[in-house]
């Protein structure tokens, strides 16, 4: 039998290409455009090679931000998986209390996220906020636009407060997927509660984990709106993050260049973690 | 090992159950003794699996006891009451090696590993995993993973009942039925009392030795294969046992003799039964011949089923059905048929007329 060919088919693909041209590689292109070039206004452009790449990958000022951004990304995570996974565990599986539960996990993803950063700017004010004053009144010296420890403790509780509920959702849906049967037969063969968890809740719960882990991964990398409406990544520079610093290069000081190249790597630096983070998860899987 | 008696058993998924159809299970006393091999067989819906759960204490009944030779074990949880269940869906722990799986009980129980390590190995070589038993399980086959369930049973010495919960349906039927004779196999081997609950009456009849029928939460039979083949006590077993079911005909009784339609049949429990409303007759197409007189009928349809000829025959409203030989000439049209007496019997609302016993 001869294959049918037809060509044709492929005008069909030609609106989708346009509009991902349009959206995505219109905007990146431009970007790599402006990171290899220099610019002294006038929209004349100079050649600048890889400049603007290597000032950004030997700047201190990145490097803080990264780290910054590292320590950010990895100690919500530490928080919101283990205490989402905790939640879901906890929630009923059957009766009335099953959409209570999950309408009062999925309010805090429904607001604007600016709301939220403007919500716990002034619930953590310690003079007027509800949190900062109480903190202030059991004894603690809290201030969170003076002293950089209590900004971060403030924006990591703001994000646990935020997102925990994504990784409850997530896991509950996998949590409730997982037939009877199987409670059943560990209990006949006599599994312990933990033995529960540990072979049956936790490997079945493990494909929407590894979901729950990539975009709390991603996302916490991206962040902007929260924190820059919180702290605006102060006090000084203690909580600027990696999307803050580039805005302030961006738009605050208008170097174009170093921009652009600094957003590549950003980039790159997700993409890399989230492709070696997902195989490893997915190679651990087909053993 | 033990055996296993159900004493006044009801039970309810309603709070406060007012009828009997308010019951999933209606009154029951069942006796099983140690070292049998039972199938629970009934249609879907017919409370096979809630009885099934009250056994292994997954559910507690709303009414009466279970025991475990002398042991009221009702308010036992499952794991005290040492059985093993086999599901309809293969339940492996997917993360663990099939040795893994098969040792998880004991090891869960604290038997010495050097114990474990024996005990496992004894029964892989039993079910056929010895060469798997370093794969992960998830990798395995359906009847594989049925096998591990199994095996997680029987590697414990405890076990007073092994549970089966239909686990052929996701078995391919090629494999349906070596898994089922190995089945029966290791029943003769390690005489665990086990019961097997399915909708599938060859499984049911080829696995037990005595199958319990159920119908709408009741228990309509207990017997052997050949005694629900041969003496069905209710017009239900005689359908849903045997293909064809048996035929079910109306009739009269006057004076210790069966008319139907006006035609004398020869039963063998007719003289017992008093006249009355709600009688039927009951013979399996086994038993009804062509004879040159008898009970006249036309001809509907003949079938041919390889080894013999399905007959479907037709008088008045009624469709008796009769198999005949092959190469046995069948008439066009009308015909005469016989009912062997000692297997025609006469029902009264259902149950098998009894020597006066009513039902």
């Amino acid at each position: 039998m001869n294959k049918t060919e037809n060509q044709k088919a492929w005008f069909f693909v030609l609106p989708v290409l346009l509009l991902v041209a349009f959206n995505a590689l219109v905007p990146l292109m431009t970007v790599v455009n402006y990171s290899v070039q220099e610019t002294f206004g006038d929209n004349t452009f100079f050649w600048a090679g890889v400049l603007w790449f290597e000032e950004v990958m030997n700047s201190e000022r990145f490097h803080a931000a990264l780290g910054r951004q590292l320590f950010f990304t990895f100690t919500i995570l530490a928080i919101e998986i283990p205490l989402g996974v905790a939640i879901a565990l906890t929630m009923p599986r059957k009766g009335i209390w099953v959409s209570v539960c999950l309408v009062l996990m999925a309010l805090p993803l429904l607001i604007p996220w600016n709301v939220v950063g403007a919500m716990w700017n002034i619930f953590a004010l310690p003079d007027i906020g509800l949190l900062g004053r109480t903190l202030n009144a059991i004894g603690f010296d809290y201030n969170y636009t003076r002293q950089p420890g209590d900004a971060w403790f403030t924006l990591i509780l703001m994000d646990v407060w935020h997102w925990t509920s994504l990784v409850v959702l997530l896991s509950y849906a996998g949590l409730v997927s997982i037939p009877d049967a199987y409670y059943q037969a560990a209990k006949i063969d006599g599994a312990k509660p933990f033995a529960i968890f540990r072979y049956i809740q936790l490997p079945k719960m493990k494909r929407v984990l590894t979901i729950a882990i990539l975009l709390r991964f991603m996302d916490s990398f991206n962040i902007y709106t929260e924190p820059s409406v919180l702290t605006g990544g102060g006090p000084g520079n203690s909580t600027t993050l990696l999307s803050i610093d580039l805005v302030k290069i961006a738009l605050g000081q208008f170097d174009l260049g170093p921009a652009a190249a600094m957003s590549l790597i950003y980039f790159l630096i997700i993409l890399l973690m989230s492709w070696v983070f997902y195989t490893l998860m997915m190679r651990n899987e087909a053993k | 090992m033990a055996k296993i008696t159900l004493k006044g058993l009801r039970h309810s998924y309603m709070a406060n159950p007012a009828q009997p159809s308010d019951y999933a299970l209606q009154q029951l006393d069942v006796e099983w003794e140690d070292g049998g091999a039972y199938a629970l067989l009934g249609p879907s819906g017919c409370g096979k699996t809630t009885l099934l759960n009250i056994i292994s204490g997954l559910l507690t009944p709303s009414h009466g006891h279970v025991l475990f030779d002398a042991e009221d074990v009702t308010g036992l949880a499952p794991d005290h009451r040492h059985i093993a269940q086999v599901f309809q869906f293969p339940v492996v722990y997917d993360t663990m090696t099939v040795y893994d799986n098969l040792a998880f009980p004991l090891r869960n129980r604290g038997v010495a590993e050097a114990d474990v390590d024996r005990r496992v190995r004894e029964i892989a070589d039993m079910i056929d995993l010895t060469e798997t038993l370093g794969n992960r399980a998830s990798g395995l086959t359906a009847d594989g993973k049925q096998k591990i369930s199994l095996g997680r049973g029987l590697v414990r010495t405890d076990v007073n009942v092994i549970m089966f919960d239909e686990p052929l349906t996701v078995i391919d039927p090629h494999l349906k039925w070596q898994l089922r004779s190995k089945l029966k196999e290791l029943h003769q081997r390690v005489r665990t009392t086990m019961i097997y609950v399915t909708h599938d009456q060859t499984e049911a009849l080829t696995f037990a030795d005595k199958v319990v029928v159920m119908k709408d939460g009741q228990v309509v039979q207990i017997g052997t294969p050949v005694d629900l083949f041969e003496r069905p006590q209710h017009t239900f077993v005689g359908h849903f046992i045997g293909s064809p079911g048996m035929n079910v005909l109306p009739c009269q009784v006057k004076g210790g003799k069966a008319f139907f339609e006006g035609q004398e049949v020869d039963s063998w429990n007719a003289a017992s039964c008093s006249d009355g409303d709600g009688l039927e007759i009951g013979v399996r197409p086994e038993f009804v011949s062509l004879a040159d007189s008898g009970v006249p009928v036309e001809i509907a349809k003949v079938s041919d089923a390889g080894r013999f000829q399905i007959v479907d025959t037709r008088k008045g409203e009624n469709s008796i059905k009769l198999l005949v030989p092959e190469g046995v000439e069948i008439p066009e049209k009308h015909a005469h048929l016989a009912f062997k007496s000692d297997h025609t019997q006469v029902y009264r609302d259902g149950w098998l007329v009894n020597e006066g016993a009513g039902q």
